[in-house]
């Protein structure tokens, strides 16, 4: 099948172009384009050691290190939980199993001020949860921990969607393959199975990242937002514009946004890889 | 109607698919597009329909240029290569639905949508949804939604593409008997030569976005423009030789040749079909070649016979029919002659196949 | 979190996989229940639980006495579906323009459209207060006639149509690409119109994943937080959302009072659950059905092949 570029639709034939692109366009540009211009406009107000002030001070620091050290951690937790109930969901029979299929997606659908809400007062000292944790010296609530739980929580269905379509499709025949050249079931998983869920795997590690860099209803319930301690840095934005500092809540904003789009950038190139070493 | 196409050239990106190319059509004939694949056909079929948009020249119908008219205003019926039926329609909605988007009364659309069926023969599928069908009937529903609003012309893609070998004969022998009661200038593409022969009344054969001759089937069959024409049409034993003096010498034998009754010796090609050559026990003539025969294959109502000639090991395929056959008595390994009784010769130099 | 990835994949597979043994199972889906569990089902549970604490009498009254937490539930129920309309409108004008023609910049067009999913929503507010806060860009124009953006209704339903703007697209685009634009070639042939043809033929055929593009987004917008508690300025009983008033009745302390709104949301979340299910399963059949009865034509003429 040779492709030259041109469907048959070339030349414009159904209606309707102008308008929907047209449509199209304008709606980005008033909600995107717009946007974005205005948040370089202010940053390219400030001077390179004013911007460096901004951004650079010790508060927003840690709050940097916050961020994307409880997102990795998140993401991080998440490969082995994911993986893990993708495999259940996909290679084994059990009752309630489409259950607990749709269930992952509830965090995907439960607004996060509800999320941040619950696991506060779960793993507090009387919550369901904390009355036991707590006396262990486990401090979930209010806490660093607390924040990585709960993006944990955030981030469940992406690292086990992404898994999941991959290991439906692998082959029983390349495990039996395996066998028959001798492999043990762990040798099979770890030499056959894990790596070719390697990119999946990293993608969702790198969607579920994504999406904690940029979290704040969830968190913002269970942190304290104890600056230097459990302040991230949306919290430290929200803080700067209270007090009207536009442009430095603006340059904190840009860090965080250069840090989603990188990540975005990776997952797309992580995507493209995959597809051409054929997953 | 009639229809005229003007020196239409269209390019995809660095492909050219239509290559200054001019068709006049009759009004009320079945035309069929025929080539190998790329050679144009759809895309010239989709010109006409106004789905694609010439780069260069013009497109008339019935000397009024439309050109530039979208395939809404143009009233043409279009039957696409694989049906594109509304999935989520009734086969009545889907006949009736260019009628209902003119906003036709809803008896008339009734009363033509019944006949319609009648038509095609599926009466009482008017309930059925597109997915529950054969890919006959779902054919069938695709022609009947053309035919709804009455087209001036009435333009199919590879109709019988996609079926099998049975539906097909019988909906090539259906669209003629077709076309004689309703007489809508009718064209189709086709890459198979056998379903143009049978079905229409002239012929287009084109290739690499030229048509390389256009003409009844008959025509185009005897008389070849070009080695192209001759070759995709069937079955073809082609020789190298020299023209010399009112004769054609290839391979040992001479045959005559009047229209080249020069001295200067020339470079020809001779191309011959299988069945006009003869076989025989003993040499005709000084046009005979020797031969031995290699295999023998009866394919219905012809033999096909595989032979080498003995001096040039020149491979000939010759067809003959089965009463000569059982005269002959052939066997694998018998030495006979083999003469042309006709042959069209072309010069190499004026075509690169 | 592509659902149309996740859509194709789970229907029914072949389980010809080498079962791992009993013991390996086992522990396995216990380990895989309790995460769950603990993670998902308890606090779904707990939400309810806490609401209900104290009685369905004080449940109720939290719910419809407080006239702050009945405008907020007023609030979310105009701005959600304002912002689901407009995002409709993209969606359908996006995945048409997207799919039907070729255009330099196509590509373009559709990462910008995935934007916002790499947005912080609190960055998504910020670039409104810029642009239309008091000291923002369009301040003082604003206040000069007498318009207000920010910390009322019209900067709620930016901010919200801006966080949820790629559900619906992201739903359409797949699905009117795989379908292919046969039928409404055909429809053009058969003299149908613009309009004509999308209300016809184009509809009917994306309906499911319409809905599912809706259903997807209204849970967002009825839930986003961030972007929100940036632009409006939470000013109780006139512009608190939901997800607001829960963080406002929190940090009074009202428990139950947050936890009845909480409640409601976890509710539409479960409802939003239960419609993804059964939609996932539609859409997938629809365009099982469109490849089987070919109507997905490859994306040339007979330049190339003609099996």
């Amino acid at each position: 099948m040779k492709d030259l570029g041109q469907p048959l639709v070339a030349g414009r034939i159904l209606p309707g172009f102008r308008l929907s692109l047209g449509y199209m366009l304008v709606y980005l540009t008033l909600l995107l384009a717009v946007p974005l211009a205005a948040c370089l406009a202010k940053v390219s107000s400030l001077t390179a050691s004013q911007f460096i002030a901004a951004v650079w001070t010790e508060r927003a620091r840690s709050a940097y290190l916050l961020t994307f050290g409880a997102s990795f951690a998140a993401a991080a937790i998440n490969v082995p939980l994911g993986l893990l109930l993708a495999w259940i969901l996909v290679r084994y029979e059990f009752p309630f199993r489409r259950i607990l299929d749709s269930l992952i997606d509830l965090p995907f659908a439960l607004p996060t001020a509800v999320a941040g809400l619950v696991y506060a007062n779960l793993y507090v000292k009387n919550g369901w949860l904390g009355q036991f944790l707590v006396p262990l010296g486990i401090q979930a609530a209010y806490s660093r921990l607390a924040i990585v739980l709960v993006l944990t929580f955030i981030g469940l269905p992406f690292v086990v969607r992404t898994v999941q379509p991959v290991l439906e499709t692998i082959d029983a025949e390349i495990e039996e393959a395996a066998a028959s050249l001798g492999a043990t079931r762990l040798q099979t998983f770890s030499r056959v199975l894990l790596p070719a869920l390697g990119p999946a795997l990293t993608t969702g590690f790198a969607l579920t990242f994504a999406r904690s860099l940029g979290e704040y209803g969830s968190v913002v319930f269970v942190s304290g937002n104890i600056m230097f301690k459990t302040e991230i840095a949306p919290v430290l934005i929200v803080n700067q514009l209270e007090e009207y500092h536009y442009a430095e809540a603006t340059a904190i904003a840009l860090v965080l946004l250069a840090g989603s789009f990188a990540t975005l950038a990776v997952i797309n190139s992580l995507e493209r890889w995959s597809r051409r070493h054929g997953c | 109607m009639s229809i005229a196409v003007k020196n239409v050239i269209k390019r995809f990106g660095n492909f050219v698919a239509l290559d200054d190319v001019n068709l006049d059509v009759s009004g009320g004939s079945l035309l069929a597009l025929l080539g190998p694949s790329g050679s144009g056909k759809t895309t010239l079929l989709r010109i006409i329909a106004g789905l694609e948009g010439a780069d260069r020249g013009t497109v008339h119908y019935h000397d009024e240029d439309v050109t530039k008219r979208s395939p809404r205003d143009r009233n043409v019926g279009f039957v696409f290569q694989h049906y594109a039926l509304f999935r989520h329609m009734t086969v009545f909605e889907n006949v009736a639905f260019g009628l209902r988007v003119r906003r036709a009364p809803k008896d008339k659309i009734e009363s033509r949508v019944r006949e319609l069926l009648q038509l095609v023969r599926l009466e009482g599928f008017g309930g059925r949804y597109p997915p529950q069908l054969s890919g006959g009937q779902r054919q069938r529903v695709a022609l009947a939604r053309a035919l709804a609003v009455e087209p001036a012309v009435l333009l199919l893609d590879e109709p019988f593409g996609a079926l099998d070998a049975k539906v097909r004969q019988q909906l090539r022998q259906w669209l003629r008997r077709f076309h004689d009661e309703i007489k809508v200038t009718t064209i189709f593409v086709t890459h198979d030569q056998e379903e143009a022969f049978e079905v229409a009344d002239r012929v287009v054969v084109m290739n690499n976005g030229r048509i390389e001759q256009h003409g009844t089937p008959q025509e185009v069959f005897d008389h070849p423009a070009n080695p192209f024409v001759m070759d995709f049409l069937g079955n073809v034993n082609v020789f190298q030789g020299r023209l010399q003096n009112g004769k054609m010498l290839l391979g040992g034998i001479e045959m005559a040749y009047p229209d080249y009754p020069h001295g200067e010796s020339r470079a020809a090609t001779a191309y011959i079909r299988p069945h006009e050559l003869d076989i025989d026990r003993s040499p005709a003539d000084a046009s005979s070649l020797r031969a031995k025969v290699l295999q023998i294959n009866p394919n219905g109502s012809v033999a096909k016979v595989r032979l080498e000639s003995e001096n040039s090991h020149l491979e000939l395929n010759v067809e003959i029919n089965l009463d000569r056959y059982a005269e002959l008595g052939l066997r694998p390994g018998d030495l006979v002659h083999v003469a042309p009784r006709r042959f069209r010769v072309f010069f190499p130099e004026d075509y690169a196949i | 979190m592509d659902a149309d990835r996740h859509a194709v994949a789970t229907a029914e597979p072949q389980r010809r996989f080498r079962q791992d043994p009993l013991l390996i199972r086992i522990p396995l889906i216990l380990a895989g229940i309790v995460i769950v569990g603990v993670l998902i089902v308890i606090p779904v549970v707990n939400v309810f639980y806490q609401a209900l604490s104290h009685g369905f009498g004080t449940y109720w009254r939290n719910l419809v006495d407080d006239a702050d937490t009945r405008h907020a539930i007023l609030l979310t129920l105009i701005v959600a579906p304002i912002s689901v309309a407009l995002n409709v409108a993209f969606g359908i004008a996006a995945a048409w323009a997207v799919t039907r023609f070729r255009f330099s910049g196509r590509t373009l067009l559709v990462t910008m459209i995935d934007l916002p999913f790499a947005i912080s929503p609190v960055v998504a507010g910020l670039m409104f207060v810029l642009l239309f806060g008091l000291q923002g860009y369009f301040g003082p124009w604003l206040r000069d006639h007498g318009v207000r953006i920010i910390f009322a209704l019209p900067g709620l339903i930016l901010a919200t149509t801006f966080v949820t703007l790629p559900f619906v697209a992201r739903e359409l685009i797949p699905v009117m690409e795989a379908l292919g634009p046969e039928e409404e070639t055909a429809a053009l042939s058969l003299g149908a119109n613009g309009w004509q043809i999308f209300w016809r033929v184009t509809v009917p055929n994306i309906k499911w994943a319409l809905l599912y593009g809706v259903i997807l987004c209204n849970a967002r917008a009825m839930g986003e937080f961030g972007a929100v508690y940036v632009v409006s300025g939470h000013i109780a009983g006139q512009t608190d959302t939901m997800p607001l008033r829960v963080q406002k009745l929190f940090d009074e302390y009202n428990n139950p009072g947050s936890f009845a709104v909480a409640s409601m949301l976890t509710s539409l979340a479960l409802l939003t659950l239960l419609a993804k299910v059964w939609l996932e399963r539609k859409t997938r059949r629809e365009i099982a059905a469109g490849a089987r009865i070919g109507s997905a034509v490859p994306r040339i003429d007979d330049i190339g092949e003609t099996p």
